[in-house]
């Protein structure tokens, strides 16, 4: 069933019924969509507490930026440390008009009550110094010159990770950057990315970032409890539109020349496929992908500042998708979930200690090495992952019955030669 | 004979409220992180609040109930903050939050606190630009620790030429923003003003101190006023050892190093360097020798207390005071009950809650000793905090007062309410 | 109760001693300023201290003293002024002024501290000049010295010139007739006699030069109709140019009372408010007011009907700026002492910017040095392995702590930063050789998943130190024959510790060439390199050398620890600040070749710098242009400066 996934079967039929997993993932996420809507406390029986609607939302979107990030590492073989830039900026685009417009609304109903009607200037000053005086500034710095707009904004959250990903990929790939030294360089640049909004110049407001998002401009009646459902059932709807994107990007010719690509680019080059045209376009293409999902985090989260660029959160992304199976894209998916819940779990001091004698084991503290250390076996003894299970059940449900399998999927786990 | 009626009704639930009402134990939440890089200042409070508590339930509690810690860890994540935050007011129904250390993770949890009607009492000092009507400021505000400081150093040290250096973040840009229009105000021109940011953990300083010495150059008397926040602080300080600058020829005033921070440093080459917060442990009162005694007894000889341990001390204090008062934790009411909450600071005087919810304290002056210690050589009466600073032109209009206007950003010249809510 | 006996017991042993001379002539001038003298500010004590240092009294010194270091006490009863020495928290031993006699040990609690804060204790000092010039001993002599340095007066110029003739020491001598020429620029009496100092200085550029100088070209602007024709115009300015913008020069004159004032925003709004008439004002509906030009139209309106002062319009603005005249004139010393001071300024400044740029060189290549220091190791896993180990970062670290840990345990600074050099190498080597063996060896020929694993490793070890040593920077505290810094000159310095890093930095480049070029370990390591099948059949075993490879790389990354520690700090974060940079370093100067890694150093190192130097207020800014260069510059050079060629380059 899995391998059905990829390899497909009749390429005349619709994408769909040559892929029943997108049918099975999105049963999947409408059952759990609906379950948590029904548990919830905004249209529920209130089971489940608001704050964890929030970090299942948060969940989703996080298991989109992996599917997107496993559209690059997993089937087109470059593994980009700085995928988290690509998120953040999204989260930035939408936050800088979150807060413009919140605050425009503040400023206006509080200017409304002077004598004279305002002007625009005061407004504009008022907004500026209301956004800009925590941080020492009261004037509007030119990146905010579209805030005002919703339809600007948004396009922004598709537009700037894009093109940031498509000038960025256009240098790396023309001069043929590849392997770890393109890891390097991703990391590279999202950690001048993070260093560069952390400066109170950029006019981000530097290391406190845009606070206050998860307040929808126009609707502060609305409770959270609403609110976070809304933001769980657009997270869901993105994840299975990018889900169903990726498996047809991934599928037919396409796929297989990426598939080529990774496992050995000179030669998918020696038979004439422009292959830098192709991983630009799946490297614009996760980015943007990798920008939505940002957008749609960083509402529910309420906060983004420049440490979410830090370049371990985009080794973090790597680790899910590593940990859920790369080259599988529900694997990434599985990985994030699992991964980033686990997480939240362990660091939230819900785990209970451990006593050995007069040690006493926190997983506060712990958490983070234990997760390093698996990492670590995970690399060196299931490459494949939690995916690498779903192999065996599969497996030893249909025995393979023709001889070794060469085909593509399995190719992901041997990567180039290091002699190369 | 309605009103009358209501009116007796009202006694009669006043009354009862106390013995009926109050659901036992009371629950006070500790929103400080325990892991993550703000860990090392925050886990301190964290034991300080368990500490209170403990001690409070010695004492027999509060309107007869137990106080019950309910501590969680935002671990150093600003976004953390927010949903750990949600947690304890919804999950855990606390009724009151002692924490946080950085302004983005206050700034993080306003938004929470502000929608749940929460009560939050914030125990550092900050750049002040704010005022919740559900936050308690018991750390200083700018002109409780940064302008009598500047003070210090333009009246006491004589300096005329000031270099302001800071980490780049929100406290240092707002402070020195606030200071330099002060200095401005007080004569200091414009080329006398040298101001520069570094990242956090910034580590190589030769340039900037030797850009500090050139100032010297202009015939003035030098001095340095840091707000470099946390680890940078090691790699300046040695710098300033190595090129030899003493505080008799360029003082430094710190806002940001404390007992706990100097502990990880060397201390005998700062010797006469300065610090000015509300509290020292070295403050020679009754009450610190029994605070310092029983915080060595809880955590071992050599733990040091400072300032922001002191302001969770005096803000817990005073919440326990207005809950007696108002008879009940419903957060309206304790929040009416602490405006003018009067209580004994450790370094002698009276800290009063004021209406803008910040507190009335005193400002010490310290010089470094070779212990790791300060000498308290300036300790002025009780400055009341402002929230809103006099020193910028959009703040000075803007006054706080939730007693009387119910507003925290109250325009003077328009005579209205910018905004009930807190800008975050 | 035992605590108050002990107290009583004291103050009746106390008694007798404390028979103070109450009416001694010393005790008698400290209660006429009894004030100052127990709470002093710097702005009030002056006459405290000119009295007593004016008293003739012999004990006068004594008084200011002890006044200096801070043991001047008074009893809080009879305010009597003792001095006395802390013995703990709660007890002083406490002397009588009056014939120095001792007062026994007293408790605390009876007497307040004095506690002169640093302006006053240099006033005090100044003070104590004139005792002092002339003492006995050399080193309060040089106290003198250092205390005319802090703070200079007028008086100290006649006993410093007296002071120079009896002079021994020829050291404080030279310093002594500085001071004194720097003293006569400041204070001397005639014209003539300032300029002559001022010449004298040629060539110098002493910050405290500089000092001295630049208070006597202060000017202050000034305006009037016709420009004075005296010696004290420093020079004409026009308004609109860059030194005098017009509005700076506008301000001027409403300050002076000349010209109509300008109106803000603010002010304007204020009053239309004032003048609302009904829904209008000045016949103009309130509602439509809600842009700037609508309310200068109302304003013009209220203006004309005469109910609001006129503001000056752009026109009016240029009229009468173009009727004054601006310029500056000197205001701290006469005009001919002011243009000396200014030549003389104008030489040194052309050679503080040479000595600015040679300082802002050996800033750069002690950045230099220490990015080298730190990817040296990495060189030598990556460069020459190929073998990706992003818990680089962690072995320096690792090589700090260890570092830290060995100073807990020997308290000798020098013996045990000697100690911990070989201790952090032998710690990361087995580090390393542990790594090697039970991760890399496995991952030889997956270079992607070698870079993820040691990621793991590097989260891993992070989180442990941090679970070990906590989160606060730990000290790590250099040999004092580190400390302080090689001074050229006031402008050119640079510390000890710096030039032993670059030190350090330069051994390593040696023991690398050495290993690499000279042992049979570096031939082995270079032909498992380039063919490691073919080394295997020549009797080379592959496994071990790569083992002892990697070992050495991570155990030179320990030593690096222990040096970046001395400088900066040790932390559980202080690799990862590194691990980027370092890995930069490597692949901008080319892998593979050791040389390439210390240009790459070099260039990164002097970039930080320059790029530091041209936006001094922000250091973050610099770190990012950095980066993104190095982005850049990897487009076009992806191999780097140093670009290995033919067969190597495809090993």
């Amino acid at each position: 069933m899995t391998d059905s996934t990829l390899s497909g079967a009749s390429p005349r039929q619709p994408l769909v019924l040559r892929f029943p997993a997108i049918l099975i993932f999105m049963a999947c996420l409408a059952l759990f969509t609906v379950g948590v809507t029904i548990l919830s406390e905004g249209f529920g029986i209130g089971l489940i507490s608001t704050s964890f609607v929030k970090t299942l939302g948060k969940t989703l979107c996080l298991c989109l930026v992996a599917l997107a990030m496993d559209l690059v590492w997993g089937y087109c073989g470059i593994l980009s440390l700085g995928h988290m830039a690509f998120f953040g900026l999204g989260g930035y685009a939408i936050g800088m008009w979150l807060m413009y417009e919140r605050t425009r609304l503040i400023v206006v109903e509080s200017m409304s009550a002077q004598a004279l009607p305002p002007t625009p200037e005061q407004i504009s000053d008022g907004i500026a110094s209301q956004i800009f005086g925590v941080v020492g500034a009261s004037e509007f710095p030119p990146i905010w010159a579209v805030a005002h707009s919703l339809p600007l904004q948004l396009a922004a959250v598709v537009l700037v990770p894009g093109l940031l990903a498509l000038v960025f990929g256009w240098f790396a790939f023309r001069s043929r950057v590849t392997g770890v030294y393109l890891s390097i360089l991703t990391q590279a640049m999202t950690l001048a990315l993070a260093l560069y909004l952390f400066q109170n110049d950029s006019g981000l407001r530097g290391n406190n970032g845009l606070s206050g998002l998860q307040n929808l401009p126009g609707l502060g009646n609305v409770p959270q409890s609403v609110v976070s459902v809304w933001f769980l059932w657009a997270s869901a709807l993105a994840l299975a539109l990018g889900f169903w994107l990726a498996t047809w990007v991934v599928s037919g010719k396409f796929g297989s020349v990426l598939r080529g690509i990774r496992d050995d680019e000179a030669r998918v080059r020696f038979l004439g496929y422009p292959v830098e045209s192709y991983k630009l376009f799946v490297f614009t293409l996760s980015a943007v992908i990798a920008g939505i999902a940002g957008a749609l985090y960083y509402p529910q989260a309420g906060i983004i500042n420049p440490a979410e660029l830090a370049p371990i959160a985009s080794i973090y992304l790597a680790v899910w998708v590593a940990i859920g199976g790369r080259g599988r894209l529900y694997g990434a998916v599985i990985g994030a979930a699992f991964v980033s819940l686990l997480s939240t779990w362990f660091t939230g001091g819900q785990a209970p200690d451990i006593v050995l004698g007069n040690w006493r084991i926190q997983w506060v503290d712990w958490w983070t090495v234990l997760l390093g250390v698996s990492f670590v076996a995970v690399t060196l003894f299931a490459p494949k992952g939690i995916g690498g299970l779903f192999d065996l059940l599969a497996d030893r449900l249909t025995p393979n019955r023709h001889g070794a399998d060469l085909g593509p999927d399995q190719g992901a786990l041997r990567e180039k030669e290091a002699s190369e | 004979m309605i009103k009358k009626l209501l009116s007796t009704a009202a006694v009669l639930t006043a009354l009862s409220a106390p013995a009926f009402a109050q659901d036992c134990p009371i629950k006070v939440g500790v929103l400080h992180s325990l892991s993550g890089t703000m860990a090392i200042s925050e886990t301190t409070l964290k034991d300080t609040m368990e500490m209170l508590i403990e001690q409070q339930n010695e004492k027999g509690g509060v309107l007869g109930c137990e106080l019950e810690a309910v501590v969680v860890d935002p671990a150093s994540d600003w976004p953390l903050f927010a949903e750990k935050a949600r947690e304890l007011l919804t999950v855990h129904e606390v009724d009151v939050i002692f924490g946080n250390w950085t302004s983005v993770s206050r700034k993080s949890v306003l938004p929470v606190i502000e929608e749940l009607n929460g009560l939050l009492f914030y125990p550092v000092q900050y750049e002040g630009e704010e005022s919740s009507k559900n936050v308690f400021y018991t750390g200083a505000a700018p002109n409780q620790q940064a302008i009598p400081a500047t003070d210090y150093f333009l009246e006491e040290l004589g300096v005329e030429s000031f270099a302001l250096l800071g980490t780049d973040y929100v406290y240092p840009r707002t402070t020195n923003n606030i200071l330099e229009s002060y200095l401005k105000s007080k004569g200091i021109a414009d080329e006398d003003i040298f101001v520069n940011y570094t990242p956090f953990g910034h580590s190589d300083w030769s340039k900037i101190v030797s850009d500090v010495v050139a100032l010297g150059a202009g015939g003035k008397q030098v001095g340095v006023i840091s707000t470099i926040n946390g680890d940078a602080n090691v790699g300046f300080y040695k710098e300033l050892a190595a090129q030899g600058v003493s505080a008799d020829d360029i003082p430094v005033v710190a806002f940001s190093v404390g007992e706990e921070e100097l502990s990880g440093l060397d201390t005998s080459n700062l010797v006469g360097h300065l610090a000015a917060w509300n509290y020292f442990q070295s403050a020679d009162t009754d009450a610190n020798a029994e605070w310092i005694e029983a915080w060595k007894a809880r955590m071992g000889d050599d733990r040091v207390t400072n300032d922001p341990m002191e302001a969770h001390y005096i803000g817990f204090n005073m919440w326990v005071n207005a809950v007696e008062e108002a008879g009940t934790t419903e957060v309206d009411a304790v929040r009416e009950a602490m405006y003018g909450q009067e209580f004994p600071n450790l370094t002698g005087g009276t800290a009063v809650m004021l209406p803008n919810h910040h507190l009335a304290k005193p400002v010490l002056i310290g010089e470094i000793q070779a212990d790791g210690q300060f000498d308290i050589i300036s300790q002025t009466e009780e400055v009341p905090g402002d929230a809103w600073t006099d020193y910028l032109p959009e703040s000075a209009v803007l006054k706080s007062d939730w007693q009387e206007l119910q507003c925290g950003m109250y325009n003077t010249e328009t005579e209205t309410c910018v905004q009930i809510k807190s800008n975050y | 109760m035992a605590r108050l006996l002990l107290i009583l017991t004291l103050l009746i042993a106390s008694l007798p001693a404390a028979a103070q001379q109450a009416d001694a002539p010393i005790q008698q001038l400290l209660q006429e300023h009894a004030g100052q003298l127990a709470k002093p500010s710097r702005t009030k004590v002056a006459p405290t201290i000119d009295a007593i240092a004016g008293s003739g009294l012999p004990e006068a010194q004594t008084v200011l003293r002890k006044w200096q270091d801070k043991e001047l006490w008074q009893n809080t009863e009879t305010g009597l002024f003792i001095w006395a020495e802390e013995i703990d928290r709660d007890t002083i031993r406490g002397f009588d002024f009056a014939g120095d006699t001792a007062l026994g040990e007293l408790p605390d609690d009876a007497f307040e501290q004095s506690k002169p804060n640093s302006g006053v204790r240099k006033m005090i000092g100044a003070a104590l000049v004139k005792f002092q010039l002339t003492a006995e001993d050399v080193a309060t002599r040089r106290t003198a010295i250092d205390n005319i340095e802090r703070d200079a007066e007028a008086s100290h110029l006649a006993p410093l010139r007296e002071a120079i003739e009896t002079e021994t020491s020829p050291t404080l001598k030279a310093r002594a007739e500085r001071l004194e020429r720097l003293l006569t620029i400041r204070f001397g009496e005639t014209e003539e006699e300032r300029i002559a100092a001022i010449e004298g200085f040629q060539g110098d550029l002493g910050v405290d030069l500089r000092g001295a100088l630049n208070p006597l070209v202060t000017t202050r602007l000034e305006a009037a109709e016709v420009t004075p024709d005296g010696p004290e115009v420093a020079r004409v300015l026009k308004p609109g140019s860059e030194a005098l913008p017009r509005e700076d020069a506008y301000d001027l004159l409403v300050s002076e009372g000349i010209a109509k004032p300008r109106i803000s925003r603010a002010d304007k709004a204020a009053a239309l408010v004032a003048n609302i008439d009904g829904e209008a004002v000045a016949g103009i509906q309130v509602a439509t007011l809600d842009t700037e030009d609508a309310r200068d139209m109302a304003y013009a309106k209220l203006a004309e009907q005469g109910t609001v002062d006129p503001v000056a319009t752009e026109p009016e603005i240029d009229e009468t700026l173009g009727e004054y005249a601006f310029y500056e004139v000197f205001t701290g010393a006469p005009p001919a002492v002011a243009l000396a001071a200014m030549d003389a300024l104008n030489g040194i400044e052309t050679r503080v910017a040479v000595n600015q740029a040679a300082d802002l060189a050996l800033d750069a290549i002690s950045l230099g040095s220490i990015y080298f220091l730190a990817a040296i190791g990495l060189a030598i896993t990556f460069g020459v392995m190929g073998v990706i180990n992003m818990a680089h970062g962690e072995f320096i670290m690792m090589g700090a702590y260890t570092g830290f840990v060995v100073q807990q345990i020997i308290p000798d600074q020098t013996l045990s930063v000697i100690l911990a050099i070989p201790l952090a190498f032998a710690v990361t080597f087995a580090a390393g050789v542990a790594m090697e063996r039970l991760v890399i060896r496995w991952l030889y020929h997956r270079p992607l998943e070698t870079l993820l694993a040691t990621f793991g490793i590097s989260i891993a070890l992070q989180q442990i130190a941090k679970n070990i040593f906590g989160t606060q920077a730990r000290p790590l505290t250099a040999p004092g024959w580190l400390d302080g810094s090689l001074v050229f000159n006031d402008i050119v310095s640079i510390s000890y510790i710096r030039i032993a890093i670059f030190v350090l930095a330069l051994l390593f480049l040696a023991l690398f060439l050495l290993v690499m070029n000279r042992t049979r370990l570096g031939l082995e390591v270079r032909a498992v390199t380039q063919n490691p099948r073919m080394a295997a059949s020549m009797g080379i075993n592959p496994d071990r050398i790569n083992m002892l490879t990697f070992g050495f790389g991570s155990g030179i990354a320990g030593i690096a620890g222990v040096a970046i520690g001395l400088y900066a700090k040790v932390t559980s974060e202080m690799g990862a600040d590194y691990i980027v940079q370092s890995f930069m370093t490597v692949v901008v100067g080319g892998v593979g070749n050791i040389w390439g890694t210390l240009l790459g150093a070099t260039l990164v190192g002097s970039l930080q710098k320059g790029i530091e130097w041209l936006n001094p207020s922000n250091t973050l800014a610099a770190q990012t242009y950095m980066i993104l260069f190095i982005i850049l510059f990897i487009q076009f050079r992806p191999r780097g400066i140093i670009a290995l060629k033919g067969r190597a380059a495809e090993a």
